[in-house]
């Protein structure tokens, strides 16, 4: 779709250049504070989500009908998108088609560069952070302003975001402190002196700083979470409304969405403004819920833009298995709830989209050609508490084992895999391997070297038995005697 | 009613204490437990890894050997929502299971399509065993004593997976002198997860240690579950910490009667 019209691109989602998966993961497990933070955000905010979850009784319902959506306009989407563009012109928008990310950061550069402005207000976006759009901007000379307040303490930490919905979850409110009086007066206004680390503090020295901001910045860049193809209508939920400052102030409105994100019509919209708040921030109801449709002369950006951005998403739509990942409303139930992302951190996965949905997000945008990429299918122990939350019922652990069928295995485990499968083809084969581990059991080491010492660092290794199960059946005629 | 063991490949080997468990309660229950010899390996460590075409021949060996029994039953959550959950989307899925190409998509051959009707056949009746004694026997009070200060940790794959429920705890609060104790934290992860255990050590150890520490906090003497690879892990750390808390499958203390205990 769009674009060169040559075999669909890969996407390009920005690489962080991270190690695999393990080695990152592992490096945060030794941290302490951070350990600390995620477990104190993940909790809270898990719990909140629970509570609100079960308080409606359709909930099943509710989620069933979003997946239901999401499938039906996944499988339309050339329609939909048709319709939704001929809807935004018709509203006195104008819609542009990015194949990939370097398309739609030479689309948004261009149409930054085409109003003479050299800064930018942006509101928080994943698709901007998946394509590396600051970064673009930055060597076309323009310098685009984080107003989310996460978002802002990781633009002014020079720090990336470690979630989906609270980018700075990694810091607790004495490195916020911290952040904001080093850094704030090299973005703009500086924070007050005598900064405490007090919430109240904190949010009223970043209200005082962005406030000037939006007043004096003629661009805004956004995403959306929604786009409803019948009116060509995009809606952002945020909880600040710093983003309604951005949609609303500047002259001109850039927005970068993901083709996914488009929904049919208002009333299918209705049932994700149920289900993303509670799975996402744990409350009822979003608090701030902007909707622009086109323009609206003398109200609000005389100029708006929309790029639509592929980025390797065709591909995943192209996967039977796979393509359920683009149900995704980005709400991220599925990282507070997960195990391994509550150790792991965001980080470690390498990429915008960490946690669960990361694991098959990022490895279906980007390929499995890296080591980290091809690391993040085994970042988990497939325990499936993300799919139980997920409000589009996406099936992360199917989708995972999925993937681990395709990922490049390594050379020797491949080897000790095809030789346990021959061994388990045959029970004789088995039972001869079981006599052997029985007969050697007392040279069985405590402590393993090599890759088993991945096992016995932490843990003990069971006992082997003086006799497997099938031998002591035999021998007692099943225990008869 | 014509029951088979199925001992899963781990406990054969490392664990035959839980399989004459087993075979010991079902017997006092009335059950004829058969033990079929040419028994294996589910296969769940393949798929799990990544290795679907492994995985798909203990597969066809699993069916082959289990075919035509009224009831399998096995003491391990995740081998029974393996077969149960994964099995039919194995042979369900015509790039795995055996296809010829159509005019448009992969389309099943007759022996593709023979192995799915005999996946669903004996997939459904593959039980986990406290899924057996509630549901198939209708048994609550299994006859047991055990005076002990236990608790329970509902493995993922019989929580979320099979939606056990409470069924394992109806089975441990009839038993006679054994004092059950809510574990905090229980539907979390133990990090054992498989292969996730070796190839994501540092965070497979963190989680361990955080379950046991839960374990700890209870008090108990033992703590059981359902499924022996993730008590494997759990009671791994657990002796490594020289916690003195022992762990037992649910088979080996439903077993336990007055006299033997």
């Amino acid at each position: 779709m769009g674009g060169s019209g040559t075999s669909p691109a890969r996407g390009r989602v920005v690489d962080l250049g991270m190690p695999e998966f393990p080695r990152g993961a592992a490096r945060a497990v030794a941290d302490s504070q951070l350990r600390f933070n995620l477990r104190k955000a993940t909790h809270t905010i898990r719990g909140k989500r629970a509570n609100v979850v079960a308080e409606l009784p359709d909930w099943l319902e509710l989620r069933a009908a979003g997946k239901a959506i999401k499938d039906h306009t996944l499988r339309n989407l050339d329609r939909y998108l048709i319709r939704l563009e001929r809807a935004v012109t018709e509203a006195g928008g104008h819609v542009h088609w990015a194949a990939d990310a370097a398309e739609a950061n030479r689309i948004v550069t261009d149409l930054v560069k085409a109003t003479g402005e050299t800064s930018v207000v942006k509101v928080k976006s994943m698709a901007t952070q998946e394509i590396g759009l600051n970064e673009a901007l930055a060597e076309a000379g323009i310098t685009a302003y984080e107003t989310d307040l996460a978002e802002l303490i990781v633009q002014l930490g020079d720090d990336r975001p470690s979630h989906i919905l609270v980018p700075a979850i990694h810091r607790n409110r004495a490195e916020i402190r911290e952040i904001f009086l080093d850094h704030m007066g090299e973005w703009g206004r500086p924070a007050p002196e005598g900064l405490t680390d007090e919430p109240r503090a904190l949010a009223e020295a970043a209200r005082l700083h962005l406030r000037e901001r939006f007043l004096s910045t003629k661009v805004a860049i956004s995403g959306a979470n929604f786009m409803v193809a019948e009116t060509g209508t995009l809606v952002v939920l945020e909880s600040e409304g710093n983003g309604r400052m951005c949609l609303t102030l500047p002259e001109t409105l850039i927005s970068v969405v993901g083709i996914e994100k488009v929904v049919p019509t208002w009333r299918d919209l209705e049932v994700f403004l149920q289900l993303l708040p509670r799975s996402s921030t744990g409350e009822r109801m979003n608090p701030y819920t902007s909707t622009w449709t086109g323009v609206t002369p003398g109200d609000g950006p005389r100029e708006f833009h929309l790029v639509l951005l592929d980025n390797g998403r065709t591909d995943v739509l192209a996967d039977e298995v796979g393509r359920q990942a683009l149900r995704c409303i980005r709400c991220s139930a599925c990282l507070n709830v997960c195990p391994v992302y509550e150790r792991a951190g965001g980080h470690a996965y390498g990429s915008v989209y960490p946690g669960p949905i990361g694991a098959i997000l990022t490895p279906q945008l980007r390929g499995m050609a890296s080591p980290l990429d091809a690391s993040l299918p085994y970042a988990s122990s497939l325990c499936g508490a993300c799919y139980d939350v997920c409000p589009v019922a996406i099936d992360i652990p199917t989708v995972l084992v999925h993937l681990r069928a395709r990922a490049p295995h390594p050379p020797a485990e491949r080897t000790l895999l095809r030789a346990a499968s021959w061994v388990l083809a045959r029970a004789s084969r088995l039972a001869g391997v079981q006599r052997l581990a029985s007969r050697l059991r007392r040279l069985i080491p405590r402590r393993a070297p090599g890759p088993l010492a991945a096992w016995t660092d932490t843990r003990d290794v069971p006992p082997v038995p003086k006799e497997p199960f099938r031998d002591w059946w035999d021998r007692t005629e099943g225990g008869a005697e | 009613m014509r029951v088979a063991l199925f001992i899963t490949c781990v406990n054969d080997t490392l664990f035959p204490q839980t399989g004459k468990a087993v075979v010991t309660l079902l017997r006092r229950l009335g059950c004829e437990v058969e033990f079929p010899r040419a028994q294996t390996c589910c296969g769940q460590m393949h798929l799990n890894t990544g290795y679907p075409r492994e995985s798909l021949r203990l597969a066809r060996h699993f069916v082959d050997v289990f075919a035509g029994y009224d009831a399998v039953v096995t003491p391990s959550g995740s081998c029974t929502a393996m077969v149960r959950e994964q099995y039919p989307r194995l042979a369900h899925n015509p790039h795995f299971a055996a296809a010829r190409s159509g005019a448009r998509r992969l389309v099943p051959t007759r022996a593709g399509r023979e192995f799915a009707a005999a996946v669903d056949e004996v997939a459904s009746r593959v039980y986990d065993l406290t899924e057996f004694l509630i549901d198939v026997l209708e048994v609550e009070d299994v006859g047991a004593y055990f005076p002990h200060r236990v608790t329970y940790h509902p493995t993922c794959h019989s929580l979320r997976g099979l939606r056990l429920g409470d069924r394992p705890l109806r089975l441990l609060r009839a038993v006679r002198g054994l004092e059950l104790v809510e574990l905090p934290g229980a539907e979390e992860c133990c990090g054992f997860g498989g292969t996730f255990a070796v190839k994501n050590p540092a965070v497979s150890a963190a989680m361990g240690t955080d379950k046991v520490r839960n374990v700890l906090d209870t008090g108990a003497e033992v703590l059981c579950a359902a499924d022996n690879s993730c008590l494997m892990h759990i009671g791994g750390t657990l002796r490594r910490q020289r916690s003195g808390v022992r762990v037992m499958h649910i088979a080996e203390i439903l077993a336990q009667t007055e006299g033997r205990a």
